[in-house]
């Protein structure tokens, strides 16, 4: 039997497969349809400070082979995570990472802070890629810099396993991954979404209220694959990686390219079952080409 | 409990040029299903027409096995689940969102707008079964597009508006004598249409001093309520139409301002 177990950095996974955040909610939300025990971990729905009503509505367009969002971070803020959301998913058997999102430095510490103190929070997901907010989010992600500083200076108060994820709307993303790797971060997730754009011809409006929005799904897959692959040769640390990924062939190209776990994401809107289908795919896959264990194909790619 | 399912096409009817029901057939038994609750239809998964279509159900028949759906192909993805032929499937999540309250032994209002009418097939059954006294008014551009109406009529009087005035009155919907009065004895207004139609039918509700609930239709992704894209702001702040919706009371809809 294929062992599917992977470690990134002090965080045991059961297996690579894990739900990006703002696609999966709380962890909860498809119980209905599978338990999530069945998962790898569950990236939760980015975290702010206070509460944020996100952008306007249209939020979303459908594009060719994917979807623009601009939600914003919708979220009721860190006290209400703690007292009416945390106690209800911890009993879910699947590790809960979350997604840690300011405007401010301060934020970031401040927020990243009173998460440490969560007993049953193994790990955060620093955001500095968000592209839907004014303030903070992804400016914190293109420059190197500003990435230093804000890892740096959540790395000084949170003492469990801390993943940054990387924006993709920069020309380098490699040098941004080894710059975030020198501040201290555990691990690296990427692509978060490409800035993009829509618009009706007919009426000549753009289809988003904020006008632009965040690129997902199978059509960003070739380009976030190249960028895992590329961060993978740059760092030491592990790479989740993720981007356009909907069935266990894609999942398995990832690894191949340098993963050590995979977020789905998207692809869960459209069939909430992928993750499950990905995990027996992976299994299949590892048996058919006699893979023992699955942090094997990290990075396995040959050329 | 909501599930995913694979369901048979067993009639795809076209109604006019541009709208069709679409029945479909399970081999389980159908599950659980209250008017105004919607499915997210898988059309193709092409990347053309990625993400899934949610529909209110038009009828259900538990028995049958069957369900039904009233769509109006105006989009990619209405078009092309038009397509479909008999003995093909697709896949549905389902059934997804809250439903319609039902009140018991008074009189009540359903306003339905072009392809908002779809709900009110089980709705007017449903409320004609609570001791209800059923009025179901219609709007519609031309008569082409007033429909359904023998079923409704088995469930209440039918009254209709078209703009161009070939059936019913002439004018748009709350411009219909239905709605002359400085005061009405509904206990209960729906309506289902364009946004438009909706919050007139709301103002008159509001001015009547009587309940109103509308069914919304906003932009979805996941149908299931992860990817807060569908949010509508309400008095409570901004709610998932596909989770805390699609119906809500106009009085927590921020549409006065």
């Amino acid at each position: 039997m294929a062992k599917l177990s992977v470690d990134i950095h002090a965080l045991n996974l059961k297996n690579p497969v894990t739900m990006a955040s703002g696609t999966f909610g709380y962890g909860d939300a498809c119980t209905d349809f599978f338990d999530p025990a069945l998962l790898g971990a569950v990236f939760i729905k980015g975290l702010t400070l206070k509460n944020r009503d996100g952008n306007a509505y249209p939020r979303m367009a459908e594009t060719t082979g994917g979807m623009l969002n601009s939600v914003g971070l919708q979220n009721k803020g860190i006290s209400h995570f703690i007292s009416d959301i945390y106690p209800r998913i911890i009993k879910l058997g699947t590790p809960i990472i979350a997604n840690v999102n300011g405007s401010t430095i301060e934020e970031y510490v401040e927020l990243s802070t009173r998460i440490n103190e969560l007993e049953h929070i193994p790990a955060i997901e620093l955001n500095i890629s968000c592209p839907n907010v004014k303030e903070g989010g992804m400016a914190f992600g293109v420059s190197c810099p500003s990435a230093i500083a804000v890892t740096e200076a959540v790395r000084a108060v949170y003492k469990k396993t801390l993943i940054v994820k990387l924006s993709p709307n920069v020309t380098d993303i490699a040098g941004m991954a080894m710059a975030v790797e020198g501040a201290g971060a555990d691990a690296v997730s990427l692509v978060n979404t490409f800035l993009g754009m829509a618009l009706d011809a007919e009426s000549r409006k753009p289809l988003l209220s904020t006008i632009t929005g965040g690129l997902s799904g199978p059509a960003i897959k070739p380009i976030a694959l190249r960028m895992v692959w590329q961060v993978y040769k740059a760092v030491k640390i592990p790479v989740i990686g993720m981007g356009g990924i909907m069935n266990a062939a894609d999942a398995i190209e990832f690894m191949l390219a340098g993963s050590a776990a995979v977020q789905i994401g998207t692809a869960c809107f459209v069939d909430p079952m992928v993750p499950v289908k990905i995990i027996r795919g992976m299994e299949e896959y590892m048996d058919r080409h006699g893979v023992q264990e699955v942090s094997e194909l990290t990075g396995a790619m040959e050329k | 409990m909501k599930r995913i399912e694979d369901l048979r096409v067993k009639d795809l009817r076209w109604l006019n040029s541009s709208a069709y029901v679409l029945e479909l057939e399970g081999t389980e038994a159908i599950p659980d299903i209250h008017p105004g609750n919607f499915a997210e239809i898988r059309v193709d998964g092409q990347p053309e027409v990625f993400l899934r279509r949610p529909f209110s159900y038009l009828d259900c028949n538990a028995e049958g096995k069957t369900l039904k759906f009233f769509v109006k192909a105006i989009g990619k993805g209405s078009r092309k689940l038009g397509d479909l032929q008999k003995g093909q499937t697709v896949n549905l999540i389902h059934p997804l969102g809250n439903a319609f309250s039902i009140p018991e032994n008074t009189k009540v209002l359903l306003c339905g707008g072009g392809t908002g009418v779809a709900p009110f097939i089980m709705l007017g059954r449903e409320l004609k079964k609570k001791g209800n006294l059923v009025h179901i008014i219609t709007g519609g551009r031309t008569a082409e597009d007033i429909l359904f109406t023998e079923e409704f009529e088995t469930y209440g009087d039918v009254y209709c508006t078209t703009e161009d005035g070939s059936l019913g009155e002439r004018g748009l919907l709350t411009q219909h004598s239905l709605f002359s009065g400085e005061t009405a004895d509904y206990g209960m207004i729906y309506a289902c249409g364009p946004e438009g139609m909706m919050k007139a039918v709301a103002a008159m509700a509001r001015k009547w001093s009587v309940t109103c609930e509308v069914s919304l239709e906003n932009l979805m992704a996941c149908g299931f309520g992860v990817c807060l894209c569908c949010i509508q702001p309400t008095v409570h702040g901004n709610l998932c139409v596909c989770t805390e919706g699609p119906v809500f009371n106009t009085n927590d809809l921020r549409w006065q301002s």
